[in-house]
């Protein structure tokens, strides 16, 4: 951002400084807010496509294109052709607010997300609470549509999305301030700095954590209980057709970009890699393209898991937040906080070493309690049975 | 800088919106929103009087953070009251919950 | 006037209308979810003011806890008490005119008191170059925190706890 700043004076040496870079950061969000979104939106559903079908031994889309490849922008004609729909005794207001307010929460986030070296809308220094702050829009976007719809299922969506919305983002918090201790900072390019080793190595249960809330939060399967098809028909977005619906569509894909791309930036190193730098424009472009590489592998790993799990219920997706992700995640910050106030980790090497052996030791003791709890439950429940056959 | 007036001002207003809110809805999720607003002002004051008149130290900051901590606890305790009153008695009118006049 | 003093004048008075224009529709608007609606709009503007008063870390707490936290359970136990707000009756009791009274009149009893003193406000020097605590806020009011002010810190997460605890008993369906 600064090189293109610099590059820009030089080129128009009356053009102050600042307007430079009021030019240069509204060309970027630009960029965020009109470009990404299409972008993001075809190439990863066509992505999707391709991966499920291979999964579920299919070809996926093959007609509109070569190999397919337009299929994406054919629904996106389709779908704005449709007619647009707005329910019987819908609060209108609210209704029409709600696809709007779905993408702008997205966007937001995408200001503080690091995607190669300089190149990020504003590095502030509250950075990550900044992203788990804005994720509240999201939130409030579904419930506005649930209730504004007037329609039974969407507001049954509704309530679930803020049941299981709270019940995930408090583990994705612990993880991320697992993140923040070992990084020390909430700026996203010190965390990035921070992560000689990348966080992944250092700290997998946050990890586990992050990813797994992540997808919750997104609301993919198999924690898609936000738009069960069998059992509240398609959630919050079911009365939305035409343009509002593809709001929603591209705000779900947006997020999921910015869920992978920060679980990149948090455990993965964002950009880093040999050769990405911020001082030539060839680093800069190296360390996008390893930044889009981690992405895309983070998102393939969920579209795996999409298409390897089948959707939980409603209270096992619960139990497993509160009862399962929040304890197993403040064990491990207590491990990892104690570990690194130990005075005799004194290089950070040791560290590293320190916190990956707190890991696994928290991995041990949570598997050991879980089967413990599950033996006992059996046991209980046969006893139960045996009862009943007494 | 904008004046501290302004501030004070404003802050005082959403106080006293709030205040109208408190006293004058029936609904109890209105009262209860009636207070986050009164808490919002007096934060808004908080903090602008660190900003003016003691930007070095962080008190008036902290002190916010400690109402924010407040209104979370009370939010929460509060609409648990509610919905524990909804389940008995079906209803959230406020006049309407008066076993305990005497 | 220098133009950033204009530019803050602005988004000044564009945040107080968000913030007391959120706070009345919150007071007089018919249904008690459009209020909960404006309770977050008047929110989002008290975030401006924070950001305007270089609190940021506090505005992003603000985000957080009220709009992310505070309005979103006021909507849930809205959608939960639903049925009796669908009868277009009045969301206000008889003595709402008293209230409006009460409330103006402390209004300009306040406005008043305000306007007339003198506030013993820092030098400009110091208001206008940010101090060190501005810059550094975030880190800095991590170590207030845990410094001269940790025992109301603990006794504020020791409030928490007994609020979370208390929640659930009290919303809990009794087994009966």
């Amino acid at each position: 951002m600064d090189a293109i700043v610099s590059w820009l004076t030089s080129l128009f040496p009356h053009m102050a400084a600042p307007i430079a870079r009021l030019i240069v950061h509204l060309v970027y969000a630009a960029i965020l807010s009109f470009v990404a979104p299409v972008v993001v939106v075809v190439a990863f559903t066509y992505m999707e496509r391709k991966v499920i079908a291979r999964i579920q031994d299919r070809v996926g889309p093959n007609r509109a294109g070569p190999l397919g490849l337009l299929q994406g922008f054919a629904d996106a004609v389709k779908m704005l052709t449709k007619e647009d729909i707005t329910p019987v005794g819908a609060d209108r207001i609210v209704y029409n607010l709600a696809p709007g307010l779905a993408v702008v929460g997205t966007i937001l986030v995408y200001a503080v997300l690091p995607v190669a070296p300089g190149v990020i809308g504003a590095d502030l220094n509250i950075g990550i609470l900044y992203v788990v702050a804005v994720g509240g829009f999201g939130m409030l976007a579904a419930v506005m549509a649930g209730w504004s719809s007037n329609n039974k299922y969407a507001l049954l969506s509704a309530f679930r999305v803020v049941a299981q919305l709270i019940a995930y983002e408090i583990p994705m918090v612990i993880a991320i301030i697992m993140v923040v201790l070992a990084a020390g900072s909430m700026q996203m390019g010190q965390i990035i700095d921070a992560q000689n080793v990348p966080f992944l190595f250092t700290l997998p249960v946050a990890f586990f954590i992050f990813f797994v809330a992540t997808i919750a939060e997104i609301g993919r399967s198999p924690f898609d209980l936000l738009e069960a098809e069998s059992e509240i028909v398609a959630g919050f977005h079911v009365e939305y057709s035409g343009f509002k619906f593809a709001l929603f569509f591209i705000g779900e894909y947006m997020h999921l970009f910015v869920g992978a791309g920060l679980g990149t930036t948090l455990f993965l190193g964002g950009w880093r890699g040999p050769g990405a730098s911020e001082a030539t424009i060839l680093g800069v472009l190296l360390g996008f393209v390893y930044f889009l590489v981690k992405t895309v592998f983070l998102i393939f790993l969920m579209m795996w898991v999409r298409g390897t799990f089948p959707r939980i219920r409603i209270d096992h997706l619960l139990d497993f937040g509160w009862k399962f992700l929040v304890p197993v995640g403040l064990l491990a910050l207590v491990a990892v906080a104690l570990v690194l106030k130990l005075p005799f980790l004194s290089s950070s090497v040791l560290k590293w070493v320190g916190m990956l052996v707190a890991n696994i030791v928290v991995v041990v003791v949570s598997l050991t309690a879980v089967s413990f709890a599950a033996r006992r439950s059996r046991s209980v429940a046969l006893r139960g049975v045996a009862g009943t056959e007494r | 800088m904008i004046p501290l007036h302004w501030w004070l001002i404003v802050a005082a207003a959403l106080f006293c919106i709030g205040l109208y809110g408190v006293l004058s809805r029936k609904n109890a999720i209105g009262v209860l929103m009636g207070i986050e607003l009164m808490l919002n002002a007096v934060n808004v004051n908080l903090v602008a009087f660190w900003r003016y008149i003691t930007p070095q130290v962080l008190t008036g900051q902290i002190f916010a953070i400690f109402v924010i901590t407040v209104a979370a606890a009370e939010a929460a305790v509060g609409l648990a009251i509610i919905i524990a009153a909804y389940r008995r008695r079906d209803t959230v009118i406020v006049d309407e919950l008066d076993i305990m006049r005497w | 006037m220098p133009v950033d003093q204009i530019v803050k004048t602005v988004v000044f008075v564009i945040f107080t209308v968000m913030t007391l224009g959120g706070g009345l529709g919150v007071v007089v608007s018919p249904r008690i979810f459009h209020s909960a609606l404006f309770l977050v709009l008047s929110f989002a503007g008290v975030v401006g003011y924070y950001v305007l008063l270089d609190a940021g870390f506090l505005a992003a707490v603000q985000l957080l806890i009220y709009i992310g936290a505070i309005a979103i359970l006021i909507l849930f136990a809205i959608m939960l008490s639903r049925g009796l707000m669908a009868e277009r009756q009045s969301q206000s009791n008889q003595q709402w005119w008293i209230a409006a009274l009460v409330a103006l009149l402390i209004f300009v009893v306040l406005a008043a008191v305000l306007w007339r003193v003198d506030w013993p406000v820092a030098s400009q020097q110091a208001l206008a170059s940010p101090s060190n605590a501005i810059s550094q806020e975030g880190s800095q009011l991590g170590r207030d925190l845990l410094g001269p002010y940790v025992i109301p810190f603990e006794v504020a997460s020791v409030l928490l706890l007994v609020a979370l605890i208390g929640a659930v008993i009290l919303a809990r369906e009794t087994e009966s």
